[in-house]
């Protein structure tokens, strides 16, 4: 029970953060093209443009906030060394691309508006996400 | 033009994601893979954590719906798309693969930057690097094609 609370509160505090970009500024949160947009905008950055770099601040700003409040760091263990988490990572920011989303934008905001395109990302991330860990564990 | 008001919107939108992903367990790879893991000793306390996140972005949407236009924009900017193609689930399943081998998706690794932690720049950096050769590469392919 302890986990469940945190982690519900937590969701709602995302929910929100959604809610409000779409209400007030009509974007979608979603982390994986606000990244990509924020870094192939660089070289000619525009009127949205600093509102989605604002945005990421923000985001980079939740964990040391949360430190203050919370008198400690949100917990963060990394199992994977530096080789697997650069080939991960490889992984992630082409997949997203290619797939038009990642967990905050095909989950958080895909979902919520019944997306037909979400729904199947989400199933077919969660999927092989699963799958993975599942045939990391019998190799280990 | 909206001067500052924009971006500071964004701004304490982004600082809410950022909190809720540190409150709710996110940041922790471990506890991910921990969900990720139905096989083994499954940890299903994230399934809190999307379904809180999506009922609040649901109704976020519904009154979008209502609105002709976002408090502090000309338009709602939403993706138009319908199609279920190839790109869409390759590109997902490869996601999920590093996501799992990880424990890390876009939105808790940029927000654990301000961590300092070596692992999380190393799969940042390598996330920018994935998403620019896609960029790349699949810019260029229709011009290719063309005759």
């Amino acid at each position: 029970m302890d986990a469940y609370l945190p982690a519900l509160g937590g969701g709602l505090l995302i929910g929100l953060s959604a809610a409000t970009l779409l209400l007030l500024n009509g974007r979608i949160a979603g982390i994986s093209g606000l990244v990509s947009g924020v870094v192939s905008g660089l070289r000619r950055p525009g009127e949205r443009w600093f509102a989605d770099a604002a945005f990421l601040i923000g985001l980079v700003l939740g964990p040391p906030v949360f430190a203050i409040l919370a008198g400690h760091w949100p917990a963060m263990r990394i199992g994977a060394g530096l080789p697997v988490l650069a080939l991960a990572g490889l992984l992630v920011g082409f997949g997203t691309r290619l797939g038009s989303g990642c967990t905050s934008g095909h989950g958080v905001c895909g979902l919520a508006r019944f997306s037909p395109r979400s729904i199947v990302a989400v199933l077919v991330f969660l999927a092989t996400g699963m799958l993975t860990v599942a045939l990391m564990r019998v190799a280990s | 033009m909206s001067g500052p008001v924009r971006p500071l919107a964004a701004l304490a939108a982004g600082l809410l994601f950022g909190l809720g992903l540190s409150l709710s367990g996110m940041l922790d790879p471990a506890r991910v893979r921990g969900f990720l893991d139905v096989g083994g000793a499954w940890d299903p306390s994230l399934v809190f954590v999307l379904g809180g996140a999506v009922s609040v972005s649901a109704l976020g949407y519904l009154v979008s719906r209502r609105l002709r236009r976002p408090v502090l924009a000309d338009s709602f900017d939403l993706p138009r798309s319908r199609r279920i193609d190839a790109p869409l689930v390759g590109g997902a399943a490869l996601f999920g693969i590093g996501w799992g081998l990880s424990g890390f998706c876009p939105g808790p690794a940029v927000a654990a930057l301000s961590t300092g932690a070596v692992p999380v720049l190393v799969f940042v950096a390598a996330m920018l690097v994935g998403m620019v050769a896609h960029d790349l590469t699949r810019r260029r392919a229709p011009a290719a094609v063309r005759p």
